[in-house]
């Protein structure tokens, strides 16, 4: 009987496959998220747009909160890490989170170093921008991925750039002859051995979700039409009028997202979305997405 | 010729569907309940039970499962799978409810202490990887249950008729037997039904 095995850990990513991960603070809100039918929670001091609000270093959420959310619920329970911050993660791990983001909205506590999560029996999900980016993380240890997208801005911009740029690298390297490989690897900055799985698979060894300014039903059935596994939803759903509401509707729309339809009914009177914030706006110290290589 | 659907509203679809191709037969992924009509037989993959029954309600799906087990075609849980089909289930309301056995879910653990372990699995398998993640087993199961396999004396796989179940993930493996298991059955209650 072996437990933090790789197909244990990159399973149970898989089971969450064509499900919605929502961003929770307290049990009320992971309930409410269950209840619409989430495939799991991500259990947060504050949400995104709230870090992005309150500017300062962001950390580790307490520990309060997080055994309140694990106690609410029956779905897993993610919760997010510093990046690089060996501690940050072995204490969630220890509290039996069911998976740890290292994540880039948190303010990083190593900027040279991310962990070295083959170590952890706990799975990882990590952020990309690119295969070389998504490659790296794998190799590192990580069982799933997300875009990076531009975290708490409700626009879905950077996300679509992040997804389509994964996407489009892993098809150049399913076609790429065996010979061709090696320097694709090194202008990536990609483990080789990692290029020879993803041209044997015809695809990445681990699941793909789109995070990072998800704010409508329709944001979310886009990027699972740009090949997305499943989505993260942030600051969207509890910042919403009726979070209820808004949160089964991006539950449906991503599972039925090539019926427009059901996404027309299912958008409808939602109230106002997230304001939003163009990227271009956003000083280049507070693009959370450069965070991490 | 054979068709399989596997209820695709969440979850380990993807792997389900090329377990079922690697025996032989056509796989279609099942979104809608209309589309459970053109199918023989049909596997509930791994995912997230509450939210796979969510989408049951929401779709209305839940009368046309019943209705499929109702005519006696052939249904295979996996992990949430197994979670829909049992009829009591420690602790919370049954889903679909035809499968005669008792489930808990998330009994071994957190995802911390998911793991893979050698399973005996009768008439399938001497020696079968089982993956289990955040698994459930059966507690009890009824006098028409066949049990199939047991880790550290739990049941973790079982038969009842029509029914087949099991709590660990046999799509996250290259091993095919218990799906071609499964594919046997379905095969047979189609055969007879020509009859």
């Amino acid at each position: 009987m072996k437990t933090g095995t790789d197909r244990v850990k990159r399973g149970m990513a898989e089971m969450q496959k064509g499900g919605v991960i929502m961003d929770v603070v307290n049990a009320e809100q992971a309930r409410i998220a269950e209840e619409a039918g989430a495939v799991a929670v991500m259990a947060l001091e504050r949400v995104p747009s709230d870090i992005r609000a309150a500017g300062g270093v962001a950390r580790m959420a307490d520990p309060r909160i997080i055994e309140e959310v694990l106690n609410a619920v029956s779905i897993p329970v993610m919760a997010k890490a510093r990046i690089g911050h060996i501690v940050e993660a072995r204490v969630l791990e220890a509290m039996g989170v069911d998976y740890i983001d290292e994540s880039e909205v948190l303010t990083p506590a190593d900027e040279e170093y991310h962990l070295y999560k083959s170590d952890f029996t706990v799975p990882f999900v990590c952020g990309c921008r690119d295969l070389g980016e998504a490659a790296r993380r794998i190799g590192e240890g990580a069982s799933m991925l997300r875009t990076k997208g531009e975290p708490g801005t409700g626009n879905i911009v950077e996300a679509v750039r992040h997804m389509r740029k994964v996407n489009g690298q892993v098809r150049k390297v399913v076609g790429m002859n065996e010979d061709e490989l090696m320097t694709e690897a090194k202008l990536l900055g990609a483990p080789f051995e990692l290029l020879l799985e993803i041209k044997r698979l015809g695809r990445l060894p681990v699941v793909n979700f789109a995070a990072g300014g998800v704010a409508t039903p329709a944001d979310a059935a886009l990027m699972m039409q740009l090949g997305a596994d499943g989505v993260f939803v942030g600051s969207g759903i509890f910042k919403s009028e009726n979070p209820a509401k808004f949160a089964r509707a991006i539950v449906e729309a991503t599972t039925h997202y090539q019926d427009y339809k059901l996404i027309a009914e299912l958008s409808k009177d939602l109230g106002t979305p997230m304001k939003g914030i163009e990227i271009s706006s956003l000083a280049p110290e507070a693009r959370m997405q450069d965070r991490g290589w | 010729m054979v068709k399989i659907g596997v209820l695709a509203l969440q979850g380990a679809v993807r792997e389900h569907i090329r377990s079922i191709e690697e025996c032989g037969v056509e796989a279609v992924a099942i979104k809608r309940k209309e589309e459970l009509k053109e199918v023989d037989g049909l596997i509930l993959p791994g995912g997230e039970s509450t939210a796979m029954r969510r989408l049951i309600d929401k779709y209305d799906f839940m009368d046309a499962l019943k209705e499929f087990a109702a005519e006696g075609k052939p249904m295979f849980g996996t992990c949430a799978g197994l979670i829909l089909l049992a009829k009591n289930l420690v602790g919370h309301e049954p889903h679909i409810g035809v499968m005669d056995i008792t489930v808990e879910r998330n009994s071994f653990g957190r995802q911390v202490d998911s793991f893979e372990a050698d399973l005996a699995i009768k008439d399938v398998a001497q020696s079968f990887p089982a993956v289990f993640i955040r698994a459930p087993h059966i507690v009890e199961a009824g006098s028409e249950v066949e049990i199939l396999s047991k880790h550290n004396g739990r049941i973790v796989a079982a038969r009842e008729g029509q029914f087949l179940g099991c709590s660990f993930h046999p799509e996250l493996t290259d091993k095919h037997d218990l799906t071609a298991y499964f594919v046997d059955m379905v095969k047979e209650t189609k055969a007879k039904q020509l009859v």
